[in-house]
């Protein structure tokens, strides 16, 4: 199975005003592609699309099974981890209890133990603070949650909706290293999207350039990051 | 000295069961944000069930058991057909729904059961064990119940996975989504729970107040003011201050005010801790960053 997710004539709704116009791509199996543009592009609404949380045409298939129109939490137990924009954080819940919340939806919970293990390996500053409130962690640490709820979740695709916004440089450079580190070691395929292009296109092998709802370009990262007409263009470096 | 003990023994037992009511105000507030007004009409409802199937010979335990099962399912189904298809309507809409639901289960328990009042067993023995009248075993059999209720909805909430998932669902409807929360479940879960807490509310108060399709409108009030006292998001919160609304309303009722005011009493606890302290003593204040 080369790819993990193929998308075709992707549209997506918010009330009667269109913000995606016919998107195709495709996510390679264990690969990391990215989604770049400016504001306003479509990024975070193709995220969102793909799980079903807005009005949405077109078709997604991932690993060879239709979930166009599934809810939300089908295409989650498949398999599609979303760490959404604004990290979703449940603040009144323990930093234990936000990762536990996996058991509710996990049939192995022997294996789910495991996970959680992995998870404090990977975020060992997560350990520290089991019994936290989610809610007093920083922005860094909650972003660490957010990714960590999704790996709780054993995904074989994840979803990153701008992991980079509003941290220190050092913080995200962190999280990237982290990212990579489970993309290689879990093998989960990642859809990444993000402001901060530069530091995509390290992570990412191919990618994808949105603006007004349309894809303008694709290719590998590569050829996006030789480009300088291009960069300059969409990307603004 | 005795008179006053006794005074508060019986607001004790009038606290036990605004707590009961409080808590499944709290309930139904934690998983979907709203106030049931209806809360108190559904117990009734529940409670006439209860009566028949006992008038029907079943045996009290069994028919307590019956009760609380189908008003679970009730609250479940009200959820899922009624208030579902109202999952984006404004607030006022919702409002108006559970003010239709309150006049309905009313209108309806008049029908069936007709307006005059009925005995309601208790299923403790009567008699008191002090001897000297300070309390009854009802009174301590209503409390035991309540504590009982509070304690197995703490270890549901804090120890297994499907009261955690109940929790994110309220907190954060999206976010429990992507973590895989069948959310819509969970909030018809949620009314499930509030109407078996009601029914067992309405079984306790019965034996005192008798059976009547309006035995709970007073109570409501009461219930509300207990859940405002303690933290409307709080079930702990919830059953402390429906013991403190209970005690105050019966010694204020009998030392101050006389016992036709004392309705009147609960609301100037609304309207106090609305404009005093609106989070309640053990609530939480939502702080949002902007």
């Amino acid at each position: 199975m080369p790819n993990i997710l193929e998308v075709k004539g992707l549209s997506a709704y918010y009330g009667p005003i269109r913000a995606l116009f016919d998107i195709d791509f495709t996510i390679a199996t264990g690969g990391v592609t990215a989604l770049l543009g400016a504001n306003g592009a479509g990024k975070t609404t193709t995220l969102r699309a793909l799980c079903n949380m807005i009005r949405r045409t077109g078709t997604s298939v991932l690993a060879g099974q239709d979930i166009s129109r599934k809810p939300t939490e089908d295409i989650v137990r498949m398999g599609v981890a979303h760490v959404p924009e604004g990290r979703g954080t449940f603040a009144g819940l323990t930093v234990e209890e936000n990762l536990k919340l996996a058991f509710h939806t996990r049939r192995d919970h022997a294996a789910a133990r495991r996970d959680l293990e992995l998870v404090f390996d990977y975020f060992p500053r997560l350990k520290e603070r089991t019994k936290q409130q989610a809610g007093t962690l920083s922005g860094g640490e909650q972003q660490m949650l957010a990714i960590s709820r999704a790996l709780m979740l054993a995904p074989r695709l994840m979803l990153l909706d701008e992991p980079s916004f509003g941290l220190a440089p050092l913080v995200v450079q962190e999280i990237f290293r982290i990212l990579r580190r489970i993309n290689e070691h879990e093998k989960v395929s990642m859809l990444i999207v993000e402001q901060n292009a530069a530091l995509a296109l390290e992570l990412a092998d191919h990618v994808y350039l949105l603006e007004t709802g349309k894809v303008v370009t694709s290719g590998p990262s590569s050829m996006v990051q030789n480009d300088e007409t291009l960069r300059k263009a969409y990307l603004g470096y | 000295m005795e008179f006053l003990l006794q005074q508060i023994a019986s607001g004790l037992t009038s606290g036990a069961i605004y707590a009961c009511v409080a808590l499944g105000l709290v309930m139904i507030y934690v998983s979907t944000d709203h106030i049931n007004f209806a809360q108190g009409e559904m117990a009734m409802f529940a409670t006439y069930i209860a009566w028949t199937l006992i008038q029907a010979g079943i045996p009290y335990w069994v028919a307590f058991g019956l009760t609380v099962l189908i008003a679970f399912t009730g609250g479940l189904l009200i959820q899922r057909f009624i208030l579902k298809p109202l999952e984006h309507a404004p607030v006022l809409a919702l409002v108006v729904c559970f003010i239709a639901l309150l006049s309905i289960f009313n209108a309806i328990a008049g029908m069936i059961w007709s307006y005059t009042v009925k005995q309601f067993p208790s299923p403790f023995p009567s008699g008191d064990p002090t001897g000297h009248g300070l309390v009854s075993y009802h009174q301590i059999g209503v409390v035991a119940v309540t504590a009982i209720m509070l304690a197995v909805l703490t270890v549901f909430f804090r120890f297994t996975t499907l009261g955690l998932a109940m929790r994110a669902a309220a907190q954060n409807p999206a976010s429990a989504r992507l973590m895989g929360v069948r959310v819509s479940w969970m909030l018809a879960l949620g009314w499930g729970l509030a109407a078996a807490i009601g029914s067992v509310a309405g079984m306790m108060v019965a034996p005192i107040v008798f059976l009547d399709p309006n035995m709970m409108t007073g109570i409501l009030i009461y219930g509300f003011a207990g859940a405002l006292v303690g933290g409307i998001g709080n079930p702990g919160g919830a059953v402390v201050g429906g013991f403190v609304v209970g005690v105050l309303e019966n010694l204020v009722g009998t030392y101050l005010i006389g016992n036709e005011l004392k309705l009147t009493f609960a609301l100037v606890i609304v309207v106090g801790v609305l404009i005093l302290k609106p989070a309640g003593l053990f609530g939480r204040v939502n702080v949002k960053r902007v």
